[in-house]
């Protein structure tokens, strides 16, 4: 084989490896987006809907009430976002963007992620909030660990710190906020801009 | 010679080199999930999976879904190792020149 034929057969590795798992492709700008949102969540949150000090949240005041409204919406938004992202990379190159990786992907991802939402609500419900972050950041971890298996970015890394922040998060009480604004808000940004520049480079 | 001896007589065709890429970075794909990915016929995906399998490169599961067979590959630990060395004097290779 000449050089040329060296340089095809890497090209369409590349090429196939991409394509089977195209998630790596959509990491990088909805990262970033999805920093953004949390950021900007977390600072309505402070201004306007975290009680005085010295108050307490309670399950059914109106602040709390307003923290989930604000919690769907980051989410929301996010979810979109990259759904958004991904629709337009995939018709870009001309992919189906539903098929078996995704359908698998999606299915590890949740998986972890509805296990903890469903449990921090039945925390709340027997009011304890103190540890929300920290069990949102740890679930969130380990739901990004396990829908990397499907992925050859480097979303395992994200995943891994969310876990170690949440589990700092649990040890220093008092302080989720700020916890909860590193993980989904800096630490989103940090991985998509870093994502973004690898996929520019490429 | 050293780099030569790395370069994969087996990985040496474009629709073996294919269904690994594929494998490598998938936990398993199905005939179908490969055929689909790949463009191949029937035929023509069975007899290179079939050379990768006896070559212990690649594992084979049969199993069924529903009443329709459903037949899983994945790569083996022989496999993965293979296909990093051929890959990596690939790279080697490009870079020489």
């Amino acid at each position: 084989m000449s050089e040329k034929d060296y340089l095809k057969d890497i090209s369409e590795i590349k090429n196939l490896m991409n394509k089977s798992s195209r998630f790596i492709s959509l990491s990088g700008l909805s990262g970033i987006f999805a920093g953004g949102y949390a950021i900007v969540g977390a600072i309505i949150a402070y201004f306007y809907i975290f009680p005085e000090t010295g108050d307490y949240l309670t399950l059914h005041s109106w602040n709390f009430k307003m923290l989930l409204i604000l919690l769907l919406s980051v989410l929301g938004l996010s979810i979109l976002t990259a759904y958004l992202l991904t629709t337009i990379k995939a018709k870009k190159n001309k992919e189906k963007i539903w098929d078996a990786t995704t359908r698998r992907l999606l299915l590890n991802f949740m998986i972890p992620l509805v296990t903890g939402g469903i449990y921090i609500l039945i925390k709340l419900n027997s009011q304890h909030y103190g540890l929300t972050a920290s069990l949102m950041l740890i679930f969130y971890g380990l739901a990004l660990v396990n829908a990397s298996k499907y992925t050859v970015g480097n979303v395992k890394f994200l995943g891994y710190g969310q876990i170690i922040l949440g589990l700092i998060c649990a040890a220093l009480p008092g302080y989720g906020f700020w916890f909860w604004l590193i993980g989904f808000g800096i630490f989103h940004i940090i991985y998509g801009s870093g994502m973004y520049l690898q996929e520019k480079k490429r | 010679m050293g780099i030569i001896d790395n370069i994969n007589k087996l990985f040496d065709h474009r629709i073996r080199l294919g269904i690994m890429s594929i494998l490598m970075v998938n936990e398993n794909a199905d005939f179908n999930r490969l055929k689909e990915l790949l463009d191949l016929t029937d035929g023509n995906l069975a007899s290179h999976v079939k050379a990768l399998e006896q070559a212990k490169y690649i594992l084979v599961e049969k199993s069924f879904v529903g009443r329709k067979p459903n037949t899983r590959y994945s790569t083996t630990k022989l496999g993965k190792t293979e296909f990093k060395k051929h890959i990596e004097a690939l790279e080697k290779l490009i870079q020489k020149k």
